[in-house]
């Protein structure tokens, strides 16, 4: 049914980082990408591993589902290391036949970014897996309001992004009622070529964008009905408060970024070219 | 006064053709007086387009008018700044369940309207827990606003406006796009209250039968109220009503045509009960 789907990719389960304000896992993945492409050496790259595993465990996410996650990067991974591979230069020639060469550092930096991008993709998909859309929402404003300052309006932004998630079912569900009746009147969307599905398409999305519009008019009166009147004067019904489990993920996420760099700088564990 | 008073009230908008040129006026609302004492029940019917709707948006501050006054809670709706205490003193239900819903999960619906007034969050929760209650619905408040049924996003409605502690609630056609038993769960649900709380409920609707238990009945017809009187007054003038092309209820419908064949049955019967007592007074 359409009305099962969930927006983004949100696991409701309980756990340690379910519980964590949205704000400490949103500034925390964003410290740990950085901690990835800041540094690179072996041991830091086992720290990264280690702390990675240790939060996936700790979320009680499956890691099938992470790495269900990666799907959509395959192409661009293997784009990625494709390139690296054959057009770095550096260091000794380890294989070369026809016009390709593969050299030390070729190998050595196409497996780092390959890495890099993983855990990039693990790590983020973990805080989307843990934090529902709405706690998303809350968090992004919280963090980015000092933006209200410069007169960029953060309240009404992440006000219409969680109304957009609301309304996501409906115009899915929408979509799906308006198909059926076009079918039901000998319309077909799943012959022809792409221009052919693609123009007819337009009688589905011209009545879409009809009762979009409509219904944006009704939600717009039934917000003013009830006092909406923008972020001023507003309290909250669930305010973010750092509780002593958030600090404590801060302290830990800390900890780690020393870490990296101390063992990527004082730790000279080395592996053949890495 | 009552609590909402109006006086002389006119509403007037451009009629327009299809390349949006105006071509005149067309008046919704014209010369409606109409006042509504603390805490009874009044019933507007009417058609489609009789201007019922129009006259809800006006206690609101939704739409302010172009003519004469309208009081709510004793504050004139075109003074822009009374709009918001306009707004929380007359509470506002709307027809379709799915537009007037703003949060992702029940509760956070219902605390929408109280968030906007700035009440503390303690208060916030007391309120949530208190309005969900009284319509049936604490058990779903942890749910997603799209997995109910019409009826009960209709009742969580409710619950967001009684959450701003309003002393009137506008039910502007809260049944319209429900079945048979939505209908009667909003109904059940606004009578309720009713008893419960001492709210003024203004219910708008072309259902008569939901309009039997209320204290007063108004009827409207192109703009102007043109009946008025308690439900029994209103429904004991069948032909009139048809005349405004509403529906009379089946009872009362059955009723009347007995007692035009002869049967000595009183006027305005509401409720099925009613009917068998008086057709076994006959014997």
């Amino acid at each position: 049914m359409v009305r099962d789907i969930t927006i983004g990719q949100y696991y409701p389960t309980e756990s340690f980082i379910h519980r964590l304000d949205p704000r400490v896992k949103i500034v925390c993945t964003l410290l740990f990408i950085v901690s990835l492409f800041i540094q690179n050496s072996l041991p830091g790259y086992v720290v990264a591993t280690i702390f990675l595993a240790a939060v996936i465990k700790m979320s009680k996410v499956p890691v099938g589902f992470i790495v269900k996650g990666l799907k959509p990067i395959v192409i661009l991974l293997l784009f990625t290391v494709v390139m690296n591979l054959f057009l770095t230069r550096g260091g000794a020639e380890l294989v070369q036949f026809w016009i390709f060469t593969i050299t030390e550092s070729g190998l050595k930096t196409s497996v780092f970014m390959a890495v890099r991008l993983i855990y990039l993709v693990m790590g983020s998909s973990i805080m989307t897996f843990t934090t529902s859309p709405n706690g998303l929402t809350d968090g992004l404003e919280k963090l980015l309001h000092p933006l209200n300052r410069v007169n960029v309006p953060v309240h009404e932004v992440a006000m219409m992004m969680s109304i957009a998630l609301r309304f996501i079912p409906i115009l899915l569900e929408e979509t799906d009622k308006i198909m059926k009746a076009q079918q039901a009147r000998g319309a077909d969307f799943e012959t022809g070529n792409i221009i052919q599905r693609a123009k007819s398409m337009i009688p589905i999305l011209v009545p879409l964008f009809v009762s979009a519009f409509r219904r944006a008019n009704d939600l717009a009166m039934a917000m003013e009905a009830r006092c909406y009147h923008g972020g001023e004067g507003r309290t909250r019904m669930k305010p973010l408060k750092y509780k002593r489990e958030d600090r404590l993920a801060y302290a830990v996420t800390v900890f780690y970024l020393v870490l990296i760099f101390a063992v990527g700088r004082f730790v000279p564990l080395r592996l053949w070219i890495f | 006064m009552g609590i909402v008073h109006a006086e002389k009230l006119i509403y007037e908008y451009d009629k327009r053709d299809e390349e949006g040129n105006v071509i005149g006026t067309n008046r919704a609302i014209d010369g409606v007086d109409i006042d509504i004492p603390q805490g009874s029940f009044v019933a507007i019917l009417g058609h489609n387009g009789s201007g019922k709707s129009t006259l809800a948006k006006h206690m609101n501050a939704l739409l302010l008018p172009s003519g004469g006054t309208i009081w709510v809670d004793g504050k004139d709706t075109k003074d822009p700044a009374e709009i918001w205490n306009v707004r929380q003193a007359a509470g506002m239900v709307f027809q379709n369940p799915d537009n007037q819903i703003i949060g992702t999960v029940v509760e956070e619906d219902v605390g929408f309207g109280p968030e906007n007034l700035g009440v503390p969050t303690d208060e916030i929760w007391k309120r949530v827990e208190n309005s969900l209650r009284s319509v049936g619905m604490l058990e779903y408040r942890k749910d997603s606003p799209n997995k109910l049924s019409g009826g009960q996003k209709q009742r969580v409605a409710i619950a967001g406006v009684i959450a701003m502690e309003p002393k009137c609630i506008v039910l502007d056609e809260p049944t319209a796009m429900l079945d048979p038993n939505g209908r009667r769960e909003v109904i059940l649900a606004v009578e309720k209250l009713k008893a419960e709380k001492n709210v003024t409920v203004i219910l708008i609707t072309h259902y008569m039968e939901e309009v039997i238990d209320a204290d007063q009945v108004f009827v409207m017809d192109d703009g102007h109220i043109v009946m008025h009187g308690t439900p029994r007054e209103i429904f004991g003038r069948v032909d009139e009503l048809k005349a405004y092309r509403m529906d009379v209820p089946q009872v009362t419908m059955l009723a009347e045509e007995l007692r035009k064949r002869g049967l000595s049955l009183p006027r305005g019967i509401l409720r099925r009960e009613e009917l068998v007592e008086a057709l076994c007074r006959l014997r």
